[in-house]
C-alpha cells in the first residue's frame, strides 16, 4: 500500500538547497518511507543531497510518494508544502 | 577502475598510492581497519557527525545573530546534509562491508555525491558541490584531528593529485617522495609540467576533474607518455603498468648509454640535437643527455621577482652556462615576456590582449635601458664560450635592424671601457609570428640563424589559445597549414644557406621526429629529458625513409590522418606510444 500525488514545482529557482532542506525537514517528521520522482528517476525524500541531484527546475512535474503508517498525511503535507513554494 | 584522459606533459609510467592535495593539504592517513574494529569505527563516525552538527548549529546561531536570520539558512543546508540518513547509511555500509576507516568511508561517500551533483548543468545545483567538500573537511577534521599528514612530511612515495600546483606548493614538496603528478587544470607550459620534467617524473595535467574522483590512498597509475590516469586499476591493468614502469626505467638506462653517440641516421645523416633550458643548473642535465649545445636558453627567470636584474647577475648566469658547454653553441634568447611579468612598475600595465601586445622584442625595444643591460651582459659573457643571441617574436626585419644598432652601441661602450667581448657574435631570430615565417628570405639576409618556435607559430597561425580548454584540441602541429609554413621556412632558409633549428615543443615529441628530419631541419632543440628518445628515433631510420614520410604527410589533407600515420610509424621504434 502506498500513496502518491503529483505536483508541479512553482519555485523560481527550482528545488535547490533551501527548499530541499525544508522538504527534508518536513519529510523527516513522518515515519513512512518517502520518495520524490522526476522523469522516472526516484530519490529518497529524506536525503537532501539526493533531492538536489534531481535538479528539478521551475515547472517540473514531481511525483511524491510515501509508504508506511502515516503515508496519507505525509504525501498531503509535502504536496501542500511544495504548492506553497516551501513557505511554512 | 576509471580511466581519465588529460594532457601528457612529462613521459613515463608510475603506479603508486595517491596523495590528494586539497586546500588544507590534509591526507587521509589510513584506509582500512580490521574487522573487529568496525563497531568502534562506526561509533567514531557518529560522534564526529554529531560534533560537526554542533559546530554548524553554533555557526548558524552566530550568523543569525550578527548578520541576520537569512544568513543562518545555508547552515541549515549543511546540517541537513550531516543529518542525511542516506549518507549515513552509505558511510556505515562502507565501514562495515569494505572495512574502510571512517575518514576514508566519509570521503568516498561524499565524493560520490559530489560527483553526481557536479555533473548537473544548472549551476544552482552544481555549485553546491563546494558545500559538500566543506562538509567533508568538517567531518574529517573531527575524525582525524591531530593525525594529519602534510606534504612536507611524506613517509612513502606517492603520486600527488591536485587541482593545480602553485610554485609555493611545489617548493615545499618532499621531492624524493613524489613520483608523479596529476592535476585538474594546467597545460603543457604550466608550472606542474615544468617541475615534472625537471624532476624527470611522469605527469598528466588538464584532466578536468581528477581531485573529485580520487581519495588519498587510492592506487593510481599515471601514464605521462600517453596522457592517461587510471584510478583503482584492475589486476590486469595493474600488471601491465607495473611492467611498463620497470621496462621504461630500463629503457631510460639504455637511452642514457646513448649519451655519447651522435644523433645520426642509419645512412649517416647528422642532425644536431640541442637542449632547451631555463636555469644554468639545467646545463648539467643537457650535458649528461649528450646535447650538442643549448638551442634555447630562456632568460625570463632572471626577471622573476619583478626587479630589474643586475647586469652582473645576468653576466654570471650566462657565463656559467657557456663555461660548462665548452665550445658547443649556447643560444640565449632575449627577454620574452609580456608587460605583466616585467620588472618595476611598468609591469603594472594590463593589456586586454597580451598575446598580441607589447611583449618580447617589442618590450625590449621600448625599454632600451633594460635591453642594453641584457645585451651588455651577453657581450661580456661572450668570450667565455660560443654564445649566440636570439631575438623572440620577430615580426619584421626592422626589429632586427634596430637591435643591431643597439648592439653596436653597446659594443662601442664596452670598447671604451676596455671590456672584452666577441665582436663577431652571431645573432639569430625565432620564427614564431606568421609574418616572419612568410618573409624568411628577407630575414635570412640579415641574421646568422633561425629557430622555429612552434608553440606560438601554431597558435598565431591557427588562431588558437592552447591553454583555453574549449579550443585546445584545435591546436594541431601537423595541420596542413603548419606543415606548409614549415616547409616554406626550411626551404627558403636553406636556399639562403642559413641553419634552421626548431626549439618549440613539437621538436620534443617523438611522433614528429621522423617528419621533421625528413623536412630538412638542421637542429632540434628539446628539453634534456627528451633528448635520448629523440636520438633513438633518429638513429633508427634512414634519411630516405624520413623524406618519404615527410612527402606522404605533406599530401594528407587533415591533421588527424597525419597524426595517426606518424603515430603508427613512431610506434615501431618507441613501442609504448599508445
Amino acid at each position: 500500500m502506498s500513496k502518491s500525488l503529483e505536483v508541479v514545482l512553482p519555485t523560481e529557482n527550482g528545488l535547490h538547497a533551501r527548499p530541499a532542506t525544508k522538504f527534508v525537514e518536513m519529510a523527516s517528521r513522518f515515519s513512512s518511507d518517502i520518495c520524490i520522482s522526476k522523469d522516472g528517476t526516484s530519490v529518497s525524500g529524506k536525503s537532501v543531497i539526493e533531492i538536489l541531484t534531481l535538479a528539478a527546475e521551475y515547472g517540473s512535474k514531481l511525483l511524491i510518494s510515501a509508504e508506511g503508517e502515516d503515508e496519507e498525511e505525509a504525501v498531503e503535507a509535502l504536496v501542500k508544502l511544495v504548492e506553497k513554494s516551501f513557505q511554512e | 577502475m576509471e580511466i581519465k584522459k588529460g594532457i601528457p606533459v612529462s613521459p613515463g609510467f608510475v603506479v603508486r598510492d595517491a596523495f590528494v592535495l586539497d586546500s588544507e593539504e590534509v591526507r587521509i592517513p589510513q584506509r582500512f581497519i580490521e574487522p573487529d574494529e568496525v563497531p568502534g569505527e562506526i561509533e567514531k563516525f557518529e560522534k564526529a557527525l554529531s560534533y560537526a552538527c554542533e559546530e554548524i548549529e553554533g555557526l548558524r546561531d552566530q550568523a543569525a545573530k550578527s548578520v541576520g536570520p537569512e544568513y543562518g539558512a545555508i547552515f541549515d543546508f549543511h546540517k541537513a546534509i550531516l543529518e542525511d540518513k542516506q549518507l549515513k547509511k552509505e558511510v556505515e555500509a562502507r565501514i562495515k562491508n569494505n572495512k574502510f576507516t571512517a575518514e576514508y568511508a566519509v570521503s568516498r561517500a561524499l565524493r560520490k555525491q559530489a560527483k553526481s551533483l557536479g555533473s548537473v548543468e544548472n549551476p544552482f545545483f552544481s555549485q553546491r558541490v563546494d558545500d559538500i567538500y566543506d562538509i567533508e573537511k568538517r567531518i574529517l577534521r573531527s575524525l582525524i584531528g591531530q593525525r594529519r599528514e602534510s606534504i612536507k612530511e611524506l613517509q612513502n612515495e606517492v603520486i600527488v593529485i591536485a587541482r593545480d600546483l602553485s610554485p609555493s606548493q611545489t617548493a615545499t614538496l618532499e621531492k624524493t617522495k613524489v613520483v608523479g603528478f596529476a592535476t585538474d587544470a594546467g597545460g603543457r607550459t604550466s608550472h606542474t609540467a615544468i617541475v615534472a620534467r625537471a624532476l624527470g617524473i611522469p605527469a598528466v595535467v588538464g584532466l578536468g576533474a581528477i581531485t573529485s574522483d580520487v581519495s588519498g590512498g587510492d592506487v593510481v597509475i599515471v601514464d605521462g607518455t600517453n596522457g592517461l590516469v587510471i584510478i583503482s586499476p584492475d589486476e590486469r591493468t595493474l600488471k601491465k603498468y607495473r611492467t611498463l614502469e620497470s621496462d621504461f626505467k630500463d629503457f631510460q638506462k639504455k637511452l642514457a648509454i646513448l649519451f655519447d653517440k651522435t644523433a645520426e641516421t642509419i645512412d649517416g645523416y647528422r642532425l644536431k640535437l640541442m637542449a632547451n633550458i631555463e636555469f644554468p643548473e639545467e646545463v648539467d642535465s643537457a650535458l649528461s643527455a649528450g646535447a650538442d649545445g643549448v638551442g634555447l636558453y630562456r632568460t625570463e627567470f632572471l626577471f622573476s621577482d619583478h626587479s630589474t636584474p643586475d647586469e652582473d647577475a645576468q653576466f654570471r648566469a650566462y657565463r656559467e652556462a657557456l663555461k660548462k658547454m665548452g665550445d658547443r653553441p649556447v643560444v640565449i634568447r632575449t627577454f620574452d615576456l609580456g608587460a605583466d611579468k616585467a620588472p618595476g612598475d611598468i609591469g603594472l600595465m594590463r593589456e586586454s590582449n597580451p598575446f598580441l601586445g607589447c611583449r618580447s622584442i617589442r618590450y625590449s625595444l621600448l625599454h632600451i635601458d633594460l635591453f642594453k643591460v641584457q645585451l651588455r651582459a651577453m657581450l661580456r659573457a661572450s668570450p667565455f664560450g660560443n654564445l649566440r643571441i636570439m631575438l623572440p617574436m620577430i615580426s619584421s626585419v626592422d626589429e632586427v635592424r634596430r637591435t643591431k644598432v643597439l648592439l653596436s652601441d653597446v659594443m662601442e661602450e664596452l670598447r671604451e671601457q676596455s671590456i672584452a667581448f666577441n665582436p663577431d657574435i652571431e645573432v639569430g631570430v625565432m620564427i614564431e609570428v606568421p609574418s616572419a615565417a612568410l618573409t624568411v628570405d628577407i630575414l635570412a639576409r640579415e641574421v646568422d640563424f633561425l629557430s622555429i618556435g612552434t608553440n606560438d607559430l601554431i597558435q598565431y597561425s591557427l588562431a588558437v589559445d592552447r591553454v583555453n580548454e574549449r579550443v585546445a584540441d584545435l591546436y594541431q602541429p601537423v595541420h596542413p597549414a603548419i606543415l606548409r609554413l614549415l616547409r616554406e621556412i626550411i626551404q627558403t632558409g636553406k636556399s639562403h644557406g642559413i641553419d634552421i633549428a626548431m626549439c618549440g615543443e613539437m621538436s620534443a615529441e617523438v611522433i614528429y621526429t621522423i617528419l621533421l628530419l625528413g623536412m630538412g631541419l638542421d637542429v632540434l632543440s628539446v628539453t634534456p629529458v627528451n633528448i635520448p628518445e629523440v636520438k633513438k628515433v633518429i638513429r633508427s631510420v634512414t634519411m630516405k625513409e624520413a623524406r618519404e614520410t615527410a612527402d606522404i604527410v605533406m599530401h594528407l589533407s587533415d591533421a588527424k590522418s597525419a597524426e595517426s600515420f606518424l603515430r603508427a610509424r613512431a610506434h615501431k621504434i618507441v613501442p609504448w606510444l599508445a
